[in-house]
């Protein structure tokens, strides 16, 4: 079997490598984060990925994504 | 014994504060940050009264993922939550975030501020309409974070924002309402725009003065985080500001320069 291949992307402004193919949901998972979870919000190239578009937003090459929650705040 | 209701209590009751969807019982907006320990806020945002605080948007830590999150605990106690877009320095920045809350939080509520530099975090006000435009435009109920400026504040009114909040003080300051006068021409240009004294309150006497002017709320953090008895300072900023709404609706009698003797001069005795 092939090892899998590893692309290069970054996540809230650090670089990390993950293998190809993940769609958003198994990136979180791969970063200890539940999908299910409400309360959290994932940004794409600067562009707002709607929770129920997840599951067919696949990681690419180079992306810079964000993941972001509420906390306190004035 | 029955229950009495009295003609004030009916008529505070009903004195209600309508922004975008929200119809609110008090006039306090409470931020979250920078206290001790989430108990030390949670005690000071219930002492204040106030049904909608601010959070803020910011980047899961990726490094410390479990814990109870702030959102949980401030839902379960019922407070409608205000996502701000601080830190934010420019349009696209803000209308970003602004996405972000709205995915994360399920509300189209915001508290739009985009700011020009780190010392006086005073408004871009070029990058704040351009913001505000779009947000309006993209369906969000806007409450903007302003420079104590008639002219845009005008113009974010104009543009549909739900609230306008201009500043009394810079962000943290507790300097108070350094410029009352244009705060007056503020509330006397835009009779029918929610507007809300944001940044700048110190202590509950300025939450007073706010309200005194006719303005229909504060928002404020530090003034109460940052107090020596945080929950005290929010008890006393909730007394002060309904007392401020009460004596703006009762009508100031006018300033003048001289006395004018309280009881009658007729009837007083002669010992010349």
């Amino acid at each position: 079997m092939p090892a899998a291949t590893i692309i290069p992307v970054t996540v809230n402004g650090e670089a990390r490598e993950v293998p190809l193919g993940l769609a958003l949901p198994d990136l979180l998972r791969l970063l200890d984060l539940d999908p299910e979870q409400p309360g959290i919000a994932v940004a794409l190239n600067g562009v707002v990925v709607r929770r129920a578009d997840w599951p067919g937003t696949p990681v690419e090459e180079g992306d810079e994504i964000e993941i972001i929650t509420a906390t306190q705040g004035g | 014994m029955a229950e009495i209701t009295t003609p004030i209590q009916t008529a505070q009751d009903e004195d209600v504060l309508r922004i975008g969807p929200l119809e609110l019982r008090s006039r306090v907006i409470v931020g979250t940050s920078r206290y001790p320990s989430p108990q030390v806020m949670l005690d000071a945002v219930e002492a204040s009264g106030a049904e909608l605080v601010t959070v803020s948007i910011r980047r899961v830590n990726l490094r410390e993922t479990d814990g109870e999150s702030l959102l949980g605990l401030l839902r379960s106690r019922g407070y409608h939550l205000l996502p701000n877009t601080a830190g934010c320095y420019t349009a696209r920045e803000a209308v970003l975030t602004a996405g972000l809350a709205r995915e994360a939080l399920g509300t189209d509520l915001v508290k739009l501020e985009v700011i020009g530099d780190d010392e006086t975090l005073y408004p871009d006000v070029e990058q704040l309409l351009k913001a505000a435009k779009q947000l309006v435009d993209d369906g969000f109920h806007v409450l903007a974070y302003a420079n104590d400026d008639p002219i845009t504040c005008r113009k974010l009114a104009d543009l549909g924002c739900a609230a306008v909040m201009p500043l009394a003080a810079p962000i943290g300051s507790g300097m108070g309402l350094v410029n009352p006068y244009t705060l007056r021409i503020i509330r006397e240009t835009l009779p029918d725009t929610p507007l809300i004294v944001d940044a700048g309150i110190g202590t509950a006497s300025d939450a007073a003065r706010a309200l005194e002017l006719g303005y229909d709320g504060v928002l404020l953090n530090t003034a109460i985080s940052g107090a020596e008895h945080p929950a005290l300072m929010a008890a006393a900023v909730r007394h002060a500001v309904e007392a401020g709404r009460l004596a703006y609706r009762a009508g100031r009698i006018p300033r003048r320069l001289y006395a004018n003797a309280s009881s009658p001069m007729d009837g007083r005795i002669d010992a010349g």
